[in-house]
């Protein structure tokens, strides 16, 4: 049941997109398409998921025990930084099928900020390393799905005879503000 | 390009917002009001100039396969800087820019800048470069935030104009956000086109 509640509300209540602003410029970059939608959140759960482990193998073993907290920055962004290469080498040696498919988003993703956003997260909420993975996952799938919905909608207003200033990044900038809205919906549910 | 042109560029032409749409999330994440906004911005000003003077300091010492996990580190550790200060002087906006503060480490604009400026130039003109995108990028912010608090709550920096609920509350909550800054743009697209 926890793990339900954690699962609805990172997926539904708390968007990490559309409640909590976190990984909008990846959004905004490449959800003109469905099929490269697709592929960045493919890679977003991956790394994301494997990021919040480690990063909270890292704060439980070394920066709690030796109380240097103040490094949690500076050490988070290298750690994903790493991994994000380290995935990227794997996965080119052990399924280049895989890596045709999410190597071009790699490189994005660590620059995003909902990778680092959910590592900080888990750490604030004082969540266990079960319920943390669970809600890396879960934050992943969110993304994933606010990401494709938009881009869906995008496909479509593209082919909008819209004015000419609101073109683009401004009108897709209000369809978020909808979907967002829309998102709304949900929240009370948990 | 001199100083002056190099100081004010961050303001309209090359607004880091407006027009380059790079740090989307704290830009939208952190501005419910004028005065978060504004925090936000020069929190994000001051990383900026430092990181940039920095950065430029030691370019080349640095060697160019390296670099750009370098420039995290550099930039990473004046985040801390920031979020340290801040959780000791400004503790009620600490609390409510929350985790905004870390993430400026992967703001765009902070690296973008630091690739593409500061590992070019000379230490001054760094931290001209620095200094004016950092104040357009408050400008920004403290733009969209007066436009949302206006609307959402009938106040500009904490002054009230209207009763308590008449404010369309929308604007405070994530989807006016979104509408505000789209509007937003528009409106400089329109008036750059003219």
């Amino acid at each position: 049941m926890e793990y339900f509640v954690i699962v609805i509300s990172a997926i539904f209540v708390n968007n990490i997109l559309l409640a909590q602003f976190l990984g909008v410029c990846p959004f905004l970059g490449v959800s003109s398409k469905i099929s490269t939608s697709v592929g960045m959140t493919g890679a977003v759960i991956f790394v994301m998921t494997i990021a919040t482990v480690v990063t909270y193998l890292i704060n439980t073993f070394l920066l709690v025990p030796f109380d240097i907290g103040y490094l949690k920055t500076i050490s988070y962004i290298l750690v994903i930084a790493a991994l994000v290469q380290m995935v990227e080498i794997i996965l080119k040696k052990v399924s280049p099928s895989m890596y045709q498919a999410l190597g071009v988003f790699l490189p994005l993703i660590t620059t995003n900020c909902a990778v680092l956003g959910v590592a900080l997260l888990v750490i604030q909420k004082q969540m266990n390393l079960m319920q943390s993975t669970v809600f890396a996952v879960a934050t992943g799938v969110g993304f994933g799905l606010a990401l494709i919905i938009f881009a869906g909608l995008r496909e479509h207003l593209d082919l909008m005879n819209l004015p000419k200033g609101m073109k683009g990044i401004p009108a897709a900038l209000v369809t978020a503000g909808i979907l967002a809205m829309a998102f709304m919906g949900f929240t009370g549910m948990v | 390009m001199n100083n002056w042109q190099n100081l004010t560029k961050g303001f309209i032409q090359e607004n880091p917002v407006f027009v380059l749409l790079l740090g989307m999330c704290p830009t939208l994440g952190t501005t419910t009001s004028a005065i978060n906004g504004m925090g936000m911005g020069l929190a994000t000003a001051f990383v900026l100039v430092m990181s940039n003077m920095a950065i430029s300091a030691v370019k080349n010492i640095i060697p160019d396969k390296v670099r750009i996990p370098a420039f995290i580190v550099i930039i990473a550790s004046f985040v801390t800087v920031v979020d340290l200060l801040m959780a000791g002087y400004l503790p009620a906006l600490h609390e409510q820019l929350g985790l905004f503060i870390p993430l400026i480490v992967v703001n765009c604009i902070v690296l973008g800048r630091a690739e593409s400026f500061a590992s070019k130039n000379g230490v001054f003109a760094s931290i001209i470069d620095g200094l004016g995108m950092g104040l357009g990028f408050t400008f920004a912010l403290v733009i969209l935030g007066g436009v949302r608090e206006i609307l959402g709550s009938g106040a500009i920096f904490g002054y009230k104009f209207i009763g308590d609920n008449d404010g369309m509350l929308i604007f405070i909550l994530a989807p006016g956000a979104f509408i505000a800054l789209g509007y937003i743009i528009a409106i400089i697209n329109k008036l750059k086109k003219a």
